[in-house]
């Protein structure tokens, strides 16, 4: 049977603050474990947490980043659970009246625009890390480290949306550049400021109702994620085939084996007993703070998107690439500002600079060349120094070495020879010793001209401007 | 509160309940349940719904970091810790 993939995500994301969300402990990354703990986020009685305010603004700015309706009423919960990695019993979250509910993000697809809705965003603290003994030689021990306990987090609902696992690794992406555009996270996966649970289940295609889900936890990579929802798509579908019924439980993704397990014993029916947070009292965000955040967001990508198209006359999937992070974005602006021509600093950017950088696995902040380097590059082609081919040449030496364009020229002498009359005679030689090429060729047989024009580029080592090559070969030929 | 299960109120607090225990405290609790629920012969359809008992709301604290003690002040008071951590039974 044919069956329709039903996908959900609920992402946890980081929210960029100094200190923790209901006290004054540093968030920083890589401490020694447990030195950014306090009586408040240890859970010691009698201690009162009270929220930060930096943490509830982020919040909102992730709220009108993604078009959701600001709850005006807002307050935390007690979510009861037992887990070392707990200290208080409960984590502090929000469950009846979070901040804000009801949004979207459209994903661009080849031009219409898929609209996933968010069921909400609500804020939440983080727990504490968990290693295990047999790490440490002590298999019958584990340890904890309180450093994330009390981070600040938002969880971000999507409704059930998402129709395919490349659908929902483009969601996540789409919310990552967002979140990071809003500067509301980093959306660091390694740091552990991002990670994603996704429900997922199958129905017959045309069938209204939803089919048994599973939940899918701790996806701690983006590449993971789609192929962990593939596995489980698998996994589910062949339940259903053979007629049986999918069992609605957690699993756990296993990279190594590339495969789901359920998550078992743990699990059995949660009863989080949420009830409403004495320690914290409402909140309520005025309307003019609420301005004052809301103008405060900086253009977002599909803002950005627009505007690449309209001023720099660049086509849509140009736009969309070069929007995908706002680091990214940032560079090309520069480098057209800086004199690159907008549609050749695109194909660049596009073509040789990013696939370098994915090579090595670098984003675009540690480029090696530098927006104005890139400019310069740019514009020895425009000015038509350069052939494209010996610019990729060139970009490849800049990209290794960080040279400037104009001295890796200068160096290797790489100056493309425009001079017509030097081409001119370049190919007077070439079609007089290869005499039976050319009669062939005047005979009718074209596709000679490739050899003609190889004979004059490696005459030329590579620097004869092709165009008038092309020009001069066939006026002497013809 | 229907079908009220004093095990498994006993399970979700990680509490073992035995024999004359597990039946007295079980007898209490309903009693007390009991005693809550007649709230619920209240007409409460015009009331706004409690989210602190205090009025007021919006209590926030600027990002800004303190550090009122030393790690180790918590740590030394843990029952057992290693290399900065607490260490605990092991978790499956
Ligand atoms: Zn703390």
């Amino acid at each position: 049977m044919k069956y329709e993939t039903v996908i959900g995500l609920e992402v946890h994301t980081q929210m960029k603050t100094r200190t923790k969300i209901f006290c004054a402990c540093s968030t920083e990354f890589g401490r020694t474990a447990n030195e950014n703990t306090c009586p408040i986020c240890l859970g010691m009685p009698g201690v009162l947490p009270v929220l930060n305010k930096r943490a509830l603004e982020l919040a909102v700015r992730a709220c009108l980043a993604t078009h959701c309706t600001i709850n005006p009423l807002s307050r935390f919960d007690r979510k009861n659970y037992f887990y070392p990695d707990l200290p208080k019993g409960y984590q502090i979250s929000q469950f009846s009246l979070p901040i804000g509910e009801y949004g979207h993000i459209d994903l661009p697809a080849n031009g219409n625009s898929r609209r996933i809705g968010l069921r909400r965003i609500h804020m939440e603290e983080d727990a504490g890390k968990l290693i295990h003994g047999e790490n440490l030689g002590q298999p019958d021990k584990s340890y904890v480290d309180f450093n994330r306990t009390g981070i600040p987090l938002i969880e971000i609902v999507s409704e059930p949306d998402l129709r395919s696992p490349e659908e929902a690794r483009d969601y996540l992406n789409r919310l990552k550049s967002i979140l990071q555009y809003a500067g509301v996270s980093d959306c660091d996966m390694e740091k552990g400021s991002l990670r994603c649970d996704a429900n997922i289940s199958l129905r017959p295609v045309g069938q209204k109702e939803f089919g048994i889900r599973t939940e899918l936890k701790n996806l701690n990579s983006f590449k993971f994620v789609q192929k962990a929802i593939e596995i489980e798509v698998q996994r589910q579908t062949r339940i259903l085939d053979q007629g049986d019924r999918v069992v609605q439980e957690t699993r756990l993704y296993d990279a190594d084996r590339n495969e789901t397990f359920s998550m078992r014993s743990k699990e059995e029916a949660h009863d989080y007993r949420y009830f409403p947070e004495p320690d914290l009292v409402p909140v309520v965000v005025e309307a003019t703070w609420l301005e004052e955040i809301r103008r405060s967001i900086p253009e977002l990508p599909d803002q950005k998107r627009e505007r690449f198209v309209r001023d720099y006359q660049i086509p849509e999937y140009d736009a969309e690439v070069l929007t995908s992070s706002r680091a990214l974005a940032d560079y090309y602006e520069q480098s057209v500002s800086l004199g690159a021509g907008a549609k050749t600093a695109s194909n660049w950017i596009m073509g040789e600079l990013l696939r370098e950088l994915n090579n090595d696995e670098r984003d675009i902040e540690s480029c090696p060349v530098a927006p104005a380097a890139l400019a310069e590059m740019v514009q020895l082609v425009e000015n038509g120094t350069l052939s494209g081919k010996m610019a990729k040449t060139v970009f490849e030496e800049m990209y290794r070495t960080g040279k400037p364009a104009k001295q890796i020229v200068a160096d290797q002498g790489l100056i493309q020879i425009s001079d017509r009359t030097a081409i001119e005679k370049m190919i007077d030689e070439i079609i007089a010793a290869n005499p039976g090429q050319t009669e062939e060729y005047r005979a009718g047989k074209v596709k000679l001209m490739a050899f003609f024009v190889g004979q004059t580029m490696k005459a030329s080592k590579g620097k004869a401007n092709p165009q008038i090559v092309n020009e001069v070969l066939k006026e002497k030929l013809g | 509160m229907s079908g009220f299960d004093i095990d498994n109120v006993a399970l979700l607090a990680r509490l073992r309940l035995e024999g004359a225990e597990r039946e007295r405290l079980g007898k209490d609790l309903e009693t007390i349940i009991r005693y809550i629920d007649q709230l619920d012969q209240l007409d409460t359809a015009r009331v706004e719904p409690t989210s602190h008992v205090i009025p007021i709301q919006n209590v926030l604290r600027e990002d800004e970091e303190t550090r009122p003690f030393a790690s180790s002040d918590y740590l030394n008071m843990a029952p057992s810790e290693k290399r900065n951590h607490y260490e605990v039974p092991k978790i499956i």
